[in-house]
Formats: C-alpha cells, structure tokens, sequence
C-alpha cells in the first residue's frame, strides 16, 4: 500500500478509483445498465403501457387512454386462444422431439465413439448452429416442398411426405434449435464417471436399465438447460409457420400482424409468451439447472 | 465403461447417422440448387450453371443489402463489445446487491422472443419517439442489435475473467501503475482473445438476425436477411435466393470458425 499513498500524487485518479470500489463499480455498471434497462426494459415497459391504449375504429389512429379490452380479447377471442395453445403445443412438442434425437446421439459421442469421432461430431452439430435462420427455413422447404427432395427420396417405396403443416413446422424448428439441446446433453453424459456404469453393469444392470436408471437422472438438469432455448425460441417464432407451416398461426403470427394496424391488441398480445418464458424459467430455475448455463 | 450389445451399437448408429441426415441433408440441397440453371427450384436438379451465381454478384439490391448488413454489425458489434466488456469487470471483481438481476438483464434481450424484442422497440420509435418529433431512423436498428449482442461478449470475456490470476493486477498496482496503465499492459492481453471471440459471435448473430430487424429496419432499407425474406415470397427469384443463402452460410461460419479457433488456441495454451 505504501507504494499508492507516495504516487498518489502523479496519479490522482487511480488512486482516487483504488480506494473506491462503490466507485469503480459504478463505472463499470452504469453505461451498460443505462443501455439495457433505459433502452431496452424501458421498451418493454412502454409496450405494456401501449397494451391499455386503443384503436379509433373510425380513423384507425392509435388512442392514449386506458381500457382492459386487449388483455380481455386474449382469453375470450376463440382464434386467440387457440393460436396460444398452439403455440405452447408445439414447442413442447419442439423440445420433446430435441430430446429424443439428443440423448442417443449424447451417448453415442460421449461414450461410444472414438475420440476422433467425438471431436468431427462435436464441430458437426455446433456447425449448423451459425449457418443462418432464414437459410435454414429456405432449406427445409426445399426438401419438403411438394416437388421436393424428400418426396423424391421417398417415390421409389410409394410414400410421400406431408405437405407444409404443424408436423413440418415442428421438424424446422427442431432442425434450428437442436443444437442448443444436443450440446449440454453430450457435455453432461461426458461428466458422468465410468465407474457409475462399471457398478451398474457389477449389479447385473445391462445396458438399456443402465441409460434409463443412471444415465437420464444425472442428464435432467443439461436437458431442462436445453429446453429453455427450445422451448423460448420456438414459443416467440413466427417466420417457421409462415413458411413452412401452409395456413399454421403462432403467437407472433398475431403479434406482427398486428403491430401496424393495431398496435395496443399487439403489445398484449406480446406478454403472452414473455409470461410462458417467465413461468418456464422460474420453474427452470427452481430445480437448480439454470447454474450451468 | 458403458457396455451395450451389439444390437444397441447398431440402434444407436443409424440413429446417429440418421440424425447426421436430417441436420445436413437439407443445407446440401440448399447449396446444389444455388447451381440450378433453372430459377424455381426443383430437385432432382435438371442442368447445373453459374448463371445465378454471376447474376447475384452484380445485382445493386444485394450488394446495398450486403453493405447494410456489415453496417448494422459493425455498428452494433462495437456497442456490445464495450457494453458487454464493462458488465463482465462489473460481475467479476464485485459484489453486490441485485447481481444476479444483472446477470438476467444482460441474458434477457437473447431469450425473449425476437418478435417481442422487435415489438417493443418498433412501439418505442414509431408511437413514442416519432410523435415527440424523434426520428431515429437508421440507428434504431443498430440500438436494437447491439440490445441482444451484449451477451455474446459478456459470457466470453467473463468466462476468461473468471479463470484470470487477480494478483497480476494488484502486483501491477502495487508497481506504481495507473488503472488504466494496469489495464492496457497487464488485464487487457489477458482477454484478447475471449474479447475478440466474443465480438466475432456478436457479429454473426447480428448479420443473421431477422426478426428484430423486421420491426426496426426503417422503411426502404433491407439488410440481407431481410432482402432473402422478401424475395422468399416470389418463387420466381428462387435460384437467386439460393446464392445468397450460400453466401450467407459462409460468411456466417467464417466470424464463428475464428472465434472458435481463438478461444481453442487460448484453452491449450494456458
């Protein structure tokens, strides 16, 4: 310390600064919190006051005033309703079909597989992770469009696919977030010691009883991390049913078809899956999963 | 180790393989068809050409679309590396009252949906901002982008924050060194290259974005998503789209394969 109190005289500020941490810190946190909650929460905040407001009917001119109309068309309006049910349909369905596909291909990599193989499959489902949204929507129409690749691959045994419906709509959105599944999942099954499975194979367990009573227990915590990217994104997506889902709505189908021409049934419209992905993180968080993200 | 019959092995093979299958199968054919000498798409493809592929170079609606994209990236991606850099010091040298709502703050604008993100902002520039006589135009989109690319740098210079040796500063300080001079010569270098990594992902996820976009983009203006998504409702440009798609895998992987070399290069080497 006695090297600050004798420069403290050449450098004021630093030492200034060295002796305040409330200082310091207020340094570092106050242009960021500004940003995110000044800008950004401070937006969402606004929305939920544009949600109160209302649409002339006459001149279709956005209102300054105060009505509960917006939030009670949600719950009453029947397209409103099931569009919502939908919506949180099909990303669990999402997030099941993620599963499913994670936890063999993460015990195939983790515990099967050479290191080499590891290693490619690793860079194999991050890779496709960047390759980009839109590209990826364009590239499941291209193989499930009527005269599509899959149809193709599929004439010589006479089926053909389905057309552009919620099922296509699940499998685009699996095929955009499967990653954010797989990867915890694999990192998980990786940490489980091998000497859990020698026991297990000791007490006469054979391989299917082993993945079912050890493997899965020790993985709920990676999959609930997982979920919480499939579940929210596909729960706000609105650009995979338009194309690839033929006539399917999802919450932000109404959202952004509204905020034009009428933003405040938009702006409640826009809490509903804020609430699905509050309620679904605060139920994330509680079993303890959320601390390895 | 875990032991499976020979059966299970080969279960989990196919379905491995298969999964391989569902992940590439569709980017390939994405990419065989920027090829296509037809412009509808079809498969099998008929004739194979470049034709599209000169076309798109030379076209003046994707090269400003191009060009307003790297803008917006740019932009944003420099907000969120000053941004993101200052909340990672913030969480790792101190504690105090409401960290972990900070934490969710920096997370927030990545796991709410993108069409409510682009909602809230569009409502705050056209039913807020535009009244009072504020017109933000062009930046809106940038201020919306740099929102969600905070993280990306956050969570890679605080994960290399968390690993770094803190007596290196205090032995720097202890040396007559300024905050700054500590800084610049001894915390900096430490964090190069989580700091670059970090900025490069921020860049990709920028560049790719859609829906923020859609809501902020002022009108006339398209980023290149946004010209994809336009021309995805006119089957007729549909080879084109192709091309530009292709170009788009690329130049997203490029940012994301240097980013990932960075932080494997620094994991080995430290």
């Amino acid at each position: 310390m006695s090297a600050h109190t004798t420069q403290g005289g050449t450098k004021p500020i630093s030492s200034y600064l060295y002796k305040r941490a409330k200082v310091r810190l207020i340094g570092l946190i106050g242009l960021p919190m500004f940003w995110i909650v000044g800008v950004y929460i401070f937006s969402l905040f606004l929305l939920l006051i544009t949600a109160f407001w209302f649409v002339d009917p006459f001149t279709s001119k956005v209102i300054v005033g105060f009505t509960l109309e917006n939030f009670i068309s949600i719950f009453t309006v029947p397209a409103y309703i099931s569009t919502s049910i939908r919506t949180l349909l099909i990303a669990l369905a999402v997030t099941g079909v993620c599963v499913i596909f994670a936890v063999p291909l993460g015990i195939y990599m983790a515990k099967i597989a050479r290191p080499w193989v590891r290693n490619t499959l690793a860079v194999a489902i991050t890779l496709p992770l960047w390759a980009g949204y839109l590209v990826k929507i364009i590239a499941m129409r291209l193989v499930f469009t009527e005269e599509g690749f899959f149809n193709w691959a599929l004439a010589p045994l006479g089926i053909s696919g389905p057309t552009f419906s919620i099922p296509i709509v699940i499998l685009t959105l699996t095929y955009l977030w499967f990653p954010y599944m797989a990867l915890p999942v694999f990192t998980a099954i990786r940490q489980i010691p091998p000497n859990l499975f020698d026991a297990s194979s000791d007490m006469g367990a054979k391989g299917f009883t082993t993945i079912y009573r050890i493997v899965l227990p020790l993985i709920v915590p990676a999959i609930i991390a997982g979920s919480v990217f499939t579940f929210s994104l596909s729960l706000g997506d609105y650009l995979v049913a338009k194309f690839t889902g033929g006539s399917t709505q999802m919450i932000g189908s109404i959202i952004a078809s509204n905020i034009n021409l009428n933003p405040p049934v938009a702006a409640a419209f826009s809490m509903v899956p804020i609430a699905f992905v509050v309620i679904y993180l605060m139920v994330a968080r509680r079993t303890g999963s959320l601390e390895r993200m | 180790m875990l032991r499976l019959s020979r059966t299970s092995k080969i279960i989990l093979i196919i379905l491995v393989t298969f999964i391989l299958t569902f992940m590439y199968v569709p980017l390939l054919v994405l990419i065989l068809n920027s090829f296509n000498q037809s412009n509808i798409s079809s498969w099998p493809i008929e004739s194979f050409s470049f034709t599209w592929w000169e076309f798109a170079a030379t076209y003046q609606p994707i090269r400003t679309a191009l060009l307003n994209s790297i803008i917006v990236a740019t932009g944003s991606t420099i907000i969120a590396a000053i941004l993101g850099t200052l909340v990672a010091f913030a969480l790792k040298g101190y504690d105090f009252f409401g960290k972990g709502t900070v934490n969710l703050l920096v997370v927030l604008p990545i796991a709410l949906p993108g069409v409510v993100t682009g909602v809230a902002f569009s409502n705050t520039y056209n039913n807020f901002l535009s009244p009072a006589g504020f017109n933000i135009g062009y930046f809106g989109m940038i201020v919306a982008h740099a929102t969600f690319c905070i993280v990306m740098v956050f969570n890679n210079v605080f994960a290399r924050l968390k690993r770094m040796n803190p007596s290196l500063q205090e032995a720097s300080a202890d040396l007559g060194a300024g905050l700054w001079q500590t800084f610049r010569l001894v915390t900096f270098p430490q964090f190069r290259t989580a700091f670059v990594a970090g900025a490069l992902l921020a860049f990709a996820l920028s560049f790719d974005e859609v829906v923020v976009t859609i809501f902020t983009a002022p009108p006339g203006v398209d980023t290149l998503p946004l010209w994809i998504l336009k021309e995805m409702s006119r089957p007729n440009n549909a080879t084109v789209v192709n091309v530009v798609a292709t170009v788009v895998i690329l130049i997203s992987l490029i940012p994301v394969f240097i980013s990932q070399r960075l932080t494997r290069a620094q994991d080995e080497g430290k």
